[in-house]
């Protein structure tokens, strides 16, 4: 048994504990999810046409000027993001391996053992994701794996790259485990940062499933609407 | 063996406070080098090995089950009573005591139940304080009802299940105290003996019931708290482990026995539905306020329920005591079950059982009100029978449901071995020959919390123990004796199960020590336990081995002494020649069926002293005087 | 009717387990869980066999003493009911069931079915509880407490102690059977003292008992026989969030 804490070292003890680590998860994975949907919405403006797209990818890096230079903004929350990405995964390795730990002798049966497919593919959800954010990346913002960069033109790069069949199936398969977790996530961050208000607590399943909707059925509609031509 | 009851003289009202400024106080400095061992961790247990330890007190803490907190009081469903008259309905300590007296048919000290009475007030503001969740009123106050008959509300009650909340007070209370060091606890370890030197209980031997290892523990005193011994009957509404082990260990040690005889049937049992049928569960007895009780006139008769009519059903209570019908009292209701039964008109797959039917009350006030007021037990039923009560009628049964009698204890709870005290239901309570419903759950706290912690330190002062260790000859002659009876066990390999030997002691006790008792009968009984017994030790047949994990050992043990207990059990109920509270002789009854009581010869405590296992007990006589509540005889006319 | 059980044998922690299947004929269908093993027992004491060895004491689905997983569902497959209180009626002749012990890092098997759960006794000793001596307490009255309030810390003081949440949990989390006791003790206002450093020192417990983490899964509320509801994790984590938060002191 632990020794009892003494007031004083209440804080740091609450922090190390698995609740505490379970609390980073969260806080990073609200994080890492408010970027999905800000940049889900910023990717809606690709429907009013290049002008308006390309000002809003530039004007991402043009933010704060004259005070701050170009791009430093963005930087500061790229580098904030990638803070998240890391103590997010981080957190994530630590418990699954506690989870592994805490038993050695698994059951003979299982599949009757009621709980959901989205909160049993957390960690498969998010590395795919991991997985598909890198390929972005090379994609769409360093252009390494699209034929046809043309940098700072992210309109057309994103209508080039999505004429592409397989690059499109790809992003849209992607959606789906996005929104897995999204789905889980969400909820689970309302239990986990203690949001619990028996008032409230009825609408916290369909808020998530409806946030894991739009967001991944919204983006996975992006590449439809260039393969369709409704994007051009 | 001399009975010294050490009642402190002085008005009823003032003894327990006088007692406390006479008693002997033990110097803080001094109470951590004395070590108690307390066995049971039930409400009596656990509150006393917390109180103690908190006081300052080594306390070693013994219990068989894997955690202290599954103790049996946890099954304790209806509430607990206290006189905090919180109602404003006249009650006060007195009349808790004077009720508690009554109740008890005049076989109890009243010296005890009034001290009893006083300390349910402070049980009710602890356990508050520990958290236990009473049930409340809207503007945040405690909610009271009232229960088993009682004319006042005093029972305090947490959903069905207040033993549960109560014990996880004094459980959590425990915990804390073994967090703290002041209490060792060991789990899964059951006390087979209690080890005398110089006459004084000094400590016990227990079996590892993991390791299997034999284990010698000392003290300067030790606390029994081991609960009842209905089980005796095999079929009761105690938990599968309760036993007489301890307490009867001690008896052979030399602990006087007191009134063994004074067991209670509860009326309102599931009926056992067949031969694997390994316990009896209990129904509030509040069902009997809206239930009709009948069975079929004529004996024998098959037909469903419903298909029987009005005219040819016979609702017995109703019959016999028209004021009280459906509400006569426990032993008198639960009498009229089992000799409809008898008489072939018993109902259910087993012929064992009556109808409790709610056909007429839904007609009368609805399904809903009916589902507002029993809901969650019609559900219990339903869960376990698979009948629907709303459409059929309950069947239900008497059962053997809680032990009166036990080990013989003075005002202090001291047995009539120096230094083995007795709490809870273990010892003879303070319940005489009949306990009122929400009582042993006040008296076993009272005792753990209140009593003992006291009383302990008043014998820890007084003399000056010489220092003992389980090196000590005495440990290790009956750790001997222990591990020669738990071989012979093993190695008797005979051909019947335990559990078949159980079930046979059973039947013979239900029927001739059980509801009712006759002369004929119990010398029946006489010749047919001690046979059973020979039988056993020489028949029974134990897998298995003594060094590990071993349930069946633990069980052939525990049954072994219920077959020398049980031949105690029917000499008192024949020596006991009248009827009283729940010990019923056939031969001594009102014209109305009613308990007909022997003051002028029985008005005492019956103390067997143990003589050796062929020889008989030897009765000795506790006088009981009633200067405060005057002799009276119940009627229900 | 007749059964089929095929059943966890393990003769002592160290050594390793095997199913082994057995055939229980006769079986009432009135009987319990339990008393199919009793029976099971009987037969295999006949054959010179050793009986199944399985916790169990009240058989009221009370005390918390009974539990293993039927067919990979804790209890067996009945909501809010612990196995001795699971008859044989929900079951059809010629069944085919799997028995196992809970399986937890943190409840190791002693024998068969039986398990070592005094990880939650630790739990306890770690802060469940009220510290209040003997003797010291006001009238019972003397504190009001909403009926809501007090029916809240019912609801979750409802717990057995039975593990089946830990069995269930695919991390084999402690979390409900904690949060339950945190709960409890916080909707009081006799909890809130040592509110704080209870849920601190309770879960730092929890964490060195080797039991996982919870991530939210809600498979220890569908096992629980009491119906024990994740939100009183939400609960835990809250107090855990102010825990660290809060300045020691600004308590409550
Ligand atoms: C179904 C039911 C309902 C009840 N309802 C009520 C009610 O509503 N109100 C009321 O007032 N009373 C009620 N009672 C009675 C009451 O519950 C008991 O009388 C009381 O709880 C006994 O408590 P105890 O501490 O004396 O013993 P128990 O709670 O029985 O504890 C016995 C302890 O001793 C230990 N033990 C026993 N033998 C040994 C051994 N050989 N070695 C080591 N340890 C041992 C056990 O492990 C256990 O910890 C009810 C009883 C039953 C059966
Ligand atoms: C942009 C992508 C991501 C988003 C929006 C996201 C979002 C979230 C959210 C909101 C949670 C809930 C935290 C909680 O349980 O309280 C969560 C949990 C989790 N995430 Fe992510 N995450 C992302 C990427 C990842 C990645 C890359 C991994 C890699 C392993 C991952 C693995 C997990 C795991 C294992 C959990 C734990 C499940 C749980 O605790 O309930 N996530 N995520
Ligand atoms: C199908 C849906 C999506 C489309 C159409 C899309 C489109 C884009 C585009 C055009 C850019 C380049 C912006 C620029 O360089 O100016 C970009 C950048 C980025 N996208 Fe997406 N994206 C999608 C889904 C996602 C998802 C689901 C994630 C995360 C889980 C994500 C994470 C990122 C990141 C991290 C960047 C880099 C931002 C930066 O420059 O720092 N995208 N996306
Ligand atoms: S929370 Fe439910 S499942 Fe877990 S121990 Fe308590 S009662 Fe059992
Ligand atoms: S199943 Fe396990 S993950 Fe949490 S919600 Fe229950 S403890
Ligand atoms: S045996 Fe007590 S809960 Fe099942």
């Amino acid at each position: 048994m632990a020794a009892a804490i003494r007031p004083a070292e209440r804080r740091s003890a609450a922090v190390r504990s698995s609740v505490g680590q379970k609390i980073a998860m969260a806080v990073t994975g609200t994080i890492l999810l408010l970027f999905v949907i800000a940049h889900f919405v910023g990717n809606l403006k690709v429907y009013m046409g290049a002008e308006e797209f390309n000002h809003y990818a530039e004007g991402l890096r043009t933010f704060g000027s004259p005070f701050l230079a170009r791009g430093q903004l963005l930087w500061l929350a790229r580098i904030g993001l990638i803070a998240a990405v890391l103590v997010h995964i981080g957190a994530a390795l630590s418990l699954t391996l506690r989870s592994r730990r805490a038993r050695d002798v698994g059951y003979r049966k299982t599949e009757s053992l009621a709980f959901s497919y989205a909160s049993r593919t957390m960690v498969w959800g998010g590395l795919t994701i991991l997985a598909f954010v890198v390929f972005h990346l090379l994609h769409l913002t360093f252009g390494t794996v699209h034929p046809e960069f043309v940098h700072g033109d992210a309109y057309s790069n994103f209508v080039t790259g999505f004429r592409s069949w397989p690059v499109s199936i790809a992003y849209m398969v992607a959606m789906v485990p996005l929104g897995f977790h999204i789905y889980h996530g969400t909820w689970s961050a309302f239990q986990t940062m203690g949001v619990n208000n028996p008032r409230y607590n009825a609408w916290r399943r369909p808020l998530a499933v409806t946030i894991a909707l739009i967001v991944s059925a919204g983006n996975a509609a992006f590449p439809m609407a260039v393969l369709s031509g409704l994007v051009a | 063996m001399e009975l010294d009851a050490k009642i402190p003289d002085g008005p009823i009202a003032e003894k327990w406070g006088r007692h406390r400024f006479e008693m002997k106080l033990v110097n803080p400095a001094n109470k951590r080098k004395h070590r108690v061992i307390v066995v049971g961790t039930g409400l009596a247990g656990a509150s006393a090995a917390a109180t103690m330890s908190e006081l300052g007190y080594v306390v070693d803490c013994f219990c068989f089950q894997d955690s202290p907190r599954r103790a049996h009081s946890i099954a304790a469903q209806g509430g607990i009573n206290a006189a905090k008259n919180y109602q404003n309905d006249g009650d006060s300590v007195f009349r808790l005591f004077y009720d508690t007296v009554k109740g008890g048919d005049y076989r109890s000290r009243e010296a005890n139940v009034h001290r009893l009475a006083e300390i349910s007030l402070n049980i009710i503001d602890q356990c508050v304080a520990q958290g236990v969740p009473f049930a409340r009123e809207y503007g945040g106050h405690l909610a009271n009802r009232s229960f088993g008959g009682a004319q006042v509300s005093r029972t305090f009650y947490a959903r069905g299940q207040t033993g549960q909340q109560l014990l996880l007070g004094a459980y959590q209370a425990l915990e804390k105290q073994i967090a703290a060091g002041g209490v060792k606890m060991y789990s899964r370890h059951e006390m087979l003996d209690i080890v005398l030197v110089d006459g004084r209980a000094r400590g016990i031997i227990t079996r590892d019931l993991v390791s299997g290892q034999i284990q010698s523990w000392a003290a300067d005193a030790v606390v029994l708290a081991t609960g009842g011994y209905s089980n005796g009957f095999h079929l009761s509404t105690n938990a599968q482990g309760c036993n007489v082990t301890a307490i009867w260990r001690a008896h052979r040690r030399g602990a006087g026995f007191a009134n063994p005889c004074f067991t209670q049937i509860h009326p309102t049992c599931i009926p056992p539905a067949g031969s694997h049928q390994s316990k009896l569960t209990l129904m509030s007895e509040s069902l009997r306020n809206d239930g009709r009780i009948w069975v079929p006139q004529e004996p024998g008769d098959t037909r469903s329920p419903s298909q029987i009519p009005d005219a040819e059903r016979d609702y017995y209570l109703e019959r016999i005591y028209p004021s009280f019908g459906n509400l006569a009292p426990r032993d008198i209701s639960s009498r009229r079950a089992k000799e409809a039964v008898d008489e072939g008109r018993g109902v259910g797959p087993s012929g064992i059982g009556v109808y409790l039917d709610f056909r007429d009350s839904i007609a009368r006030l609805g399904r809903n009100v009916i589902a507002d007021r029993y809901g969650n037990l019609f559900d219990m039923y339903r869960n376990i029978t698979g009948e629907n009560p709303y459409e059929v009628p309950m069947r239900i049964y008497p059962a053997p449901h809680y032990t009166m009698g036990g080990l013989w204890v003075d005002y202090n709870l001291m047995s009539t071995i120096p230094g083995l005290h007795v709490i809870g239901e273990a010892n003879f309570s303070d319940h005489g020959a009949n306990r009122l419903g929400a009582s042993a759950l006040m008296q076993g706290l009272a005792d753990g919390y209140f009593v003992i912690p006291l009383t302990i330190g008043d014998y820890i002062a007084r003399e000056p123990l010489a220092p003992v260790n389980t090196e000590h000859p005495e440990f290790t002659r009956i750790e001997g004796e222990v591990r020669g009876r738990t071989t012979a066990l093993l190695e008797t390999d005979g051909t019947r199960s335990v559990r078949d030997f159980h079930q046979e002691l059973g039947k013979l006790l239900w029927e001739y020590c059980g509801m009712e008792r006759s002369e004929a009968g119990l010398r029946k009984a006489l010749l047919a336990v001690p046979a059973l017994r020979q039988e056993y030790h020489e028949n029974v047949k134990v897998p298995g081995s003594a060094s590990d994990l071993n349930q069946s050992l633990e069980y052939a043990g525990r049954v072994a002494d219920f077959m020398e207990f049980a031949e105690l059990l029917c000499i008192d109920a024949l020596n006991r020649d009248e009827s009283c509270g729940a010990h019923f002789r056939v031969e001594h009854q009102t014209s109305d069926g009613e308990a007909l009581r022997n003051d002028s010869e029985y008005a005492y405590v019956a103390v067997w002293e143990h003589t050796g296992t062929s020889s008989a007990p030897r009765l000795h006589k506790e006088p009981l005087t009633f200067e405060n509540v005057p002799l009276s005889q119940r009627s229900y006319k | 009717m007749r059964l089929t059980l095929h059943v966890w044998r393990q003769d002592n922690p160290t050594s390793k387990g095997r199913f082994e299947t057995y055939v229980v004929d006769r079986v009432s269908e009135h009987s319990s869980f339990l008393e199919v093993l009793d029976v099971l027992n009987e037969q295999l004491l006949e054959q010179g066999k050793v009986p199944v060895a399985f916790d169990h004491d009240c058989r009221e689905g009370i005390c918390g003493s009974c539990g293993f997983v039927i067919d990979g569902q804790p209890h067996g497959p009945l909501p809010d009911t612990t196995v001795c209180q699971l008859h044989m009626r929900h079951y059809t002749d010629g069944a085919q069931i799997w028995i196992e012990p809970w399986r937890a890092t943190a409840f190791p098997v002693i024998k068969d079915l039986v398990v070592d759960r005094t990880a939650f006794d630790r739990i306890i000793q770690a802060g469940g509880f009220i510290s209040v001596r003997t003797g010291s307490a006001p009238d019972a009255n003397a504190t009001p407490i909403g009926k809501i309030n007090a029916d809240l810390a019912m609801d979750a003081a409802e717990c057995i102690g039975c593990g089946a949440c830990v069995a269930a949990c695919p991390n084999a989390s402690a979390m409900l059977f904690t949060a339950a006791k945190i709960a409890h003790l916080a909707s009081l206002p006799q909890g809130q003292p040592e509110r704080f450093e209870r849920v601190v020192n309770m879960v730092a417990t929890h964490d060195d008992e080797l039991f996982g983490h919870c991530t939210n899964h809600g498979a220890c509320q569908n096992a629980c026989p009491k119906a024990i509801s994740v939100d009183y994790i939400a609960r835990l984590n809250a107090d855990l969030r102010k825990a660290a938060t809060r300045r020691p002191g600004s308590d409550a």
